[in-house]
């Protein structure tokens, strides 16, 4: 399969990148690592005219620490993710996520910018940023703009980025002592997407949820946060009883599309099951 | 859609090509410079048959532009062998069996190859975890596995040897 016809710029600049989308306007997409564009564009999902290459623009990869947050450049792959020596000490559930995402070689190409802005319910990162409280800084010909993960996501393929407006960087605040983590993720293989996923990021201050954030994967037409989940928890001793109570109330936040990997009632079970594990997960780290 | 001129490094030889921005890096392989050996299996980015290296990175060329490899590096299959000698993975997967019908193996030994470099040591566990990306449907992946580590503890003897 051979995509269709497009014409091709690489930018050098975000600049040039967003001046590229305003002149070209919806004829045109950004190619980040291209592992969900290139197959939609083979398959004649997608059909633009122009792909922006935002791959030879250094400004958008890297890691650093700013104080007490820690700032990721949109085109950093997810296996510069596994390796950084700031994310294993700082935001761990960072490295171990990208390592259930896709396999060795997709993890050499797929960036955490692109799989948030695509806006597709199964990526990982979407739930990640969320449970994680990551503002997303965007770029377009208005300027720069802040938009907080729990904004962004709107429903599948759509979110709150312009098509003008580039994802420029992922700021995320570091763990403090304490903080507990996990990501629980059932998938049929390798390189599967979730069947359902759970994103946990947790505090307890004697033995009670002083902090809780809890984001689900492809459980609905967009990542979700189970607040209500989380309210069942947050002042509570994490125990049988409340973690049950919390996989309860995400469970009811769930709408998943029946598809391959089970029907809405598995999906909807599973969700409660990659909860409890990750609440488990995170209390025993915390 | 107008051509675009790359200059790309191919098993350390230079081609200068115009190509589509559309045409794919493992079309470009195969069409353009006749190296068939990265093959071209689910084109989604699944089973990996068309991995090879790229700047020192495991990619997987039905999902990577051709155009995208203005001034890099490729080495694949048919880069492997030195003087008719074939290289430690080739030969371990010759020796262990490692392959039936053959056709995940250029794929395998591209990943097989990158893996090594990156850890010249891996337990069992690494091995099958870094060659997750690449399907194999004959050998339920037992001899592959040997292969590997036959490969491994071949670079490594060699390694010592120049040391």
């Amino acid at each position: 399969m051979i995509p269709p016809a497009f014409d091709y710029h690489a930018p050098k600049t975000v600049g040039e990148a967003i001046g590229l989308l305003s002149s070209l306007g919806d004829s045109a997409k950004l190619l980040a690592g291209g592992h969900s564009l290139l197959p939609m564009m083979k398959l004649r999902f997608a059909q633009p005219a122009h792909l922006i290459d935002i791959n030879r623009i250094p400004e958008l990869r890297g890691i650093c620490e700013d104080g007490a947050d820690v700032v990721i450049g949109a085109m950093t792959v997810e296996n510069d993710l596994i390796k950084s020596p700031i994310l294993q000490a700082r935001l761990p559930l960072l490295p171990e996520a990208a390592l259930q995402i896709a396999d060795p070689q997709v993890r050499n190409r797929g960036t955490i910018g692109g799989d948030i802005a695509h806006g597709d319910p199964a990526n990982d990162h979407p739930a990640l940023s969320i449970a994680l409280d990551a503002t997303f800084l965007l770029e377009g010909p208005a300027g720069k703009r802040l938009v907080k993960a729990d904004d962004f996501f709107h429903g599948t393929y759509m979110t709150a980025l312009a098509e003008d407006e580039i994802l420029v960087s992922i700021r995320i605040p570091a763990f403090t002592p304490g903080t507990g983590w996990a990501y629980e993720k059932l998938k049929r293989k390798t390189g599967d997407w979730a069947t359902a996923g759970a994103a946990v990021v947790m505090r307890l201050n004697g033995g009670v949820v002083s902090h809780v954030r809890i984001a689900l994967t492809n459980l609905a037409p967009m990542a979700l946060r189970a607040a209500d989940a989380e309210r069942a928890l947050l002042g509570q001793p994490l125990n049988d009883s409340t973690i049950n109570a919390a996989a309860a109330a995400a469970m009811a936040a769930c709408d998943p599309a029946a598809d391959l990997r089970g029907d809405v009632e598995y999906k909807t079970a599973m969700a409660g099951q990659m909860v409890k594990r990750a609440l488990r997960a995170a209390a025993a780290r915390c | 859609m107008a051509k675009k001129l790359i200059t790309v490094t191919v098993n350390g030889r230079k081609h200068e090509k115009a190509v589509e921005p559309r045409t794919l890096l493992v079309h470009f392989l195969r069409e353009e410079l006749n190296l068939t050996g990265a093959h071209i299996g689910c084109e989604t980015s699944h089973c990996g048959a068309c991995t090879v290296d790229l700047d020192g990175l495991s990619v997987k060329s039905c999902t990577h532009l051709a155009v995208q490899c203005d001034g890099s590096d490729v080495l694949t299959v048919e880069g492997l062998a030195k003087g008719g000698v074939l290289h430690a993975v080739q030969e371990g997967f010759y020796k262990e069996h490692g392959l039936q019908c053959g056709f995940c193996t250029p794929g395998m030994l591209m990943r097989a190859y990158r893996l090594l470099i990156d850890n010249p040591d891996p337990t069992e566990a690494e091995i099958r975890a870094g060659i997750a990306g690449n399907l194999c449907r004959c050998t339920g992946y037992q001899n592959i596995v040997k292969a590997v580590q036959y490969a491994a503890i071949k670079l490594r003897e060699s390694q010592a040897v120049t040391a």
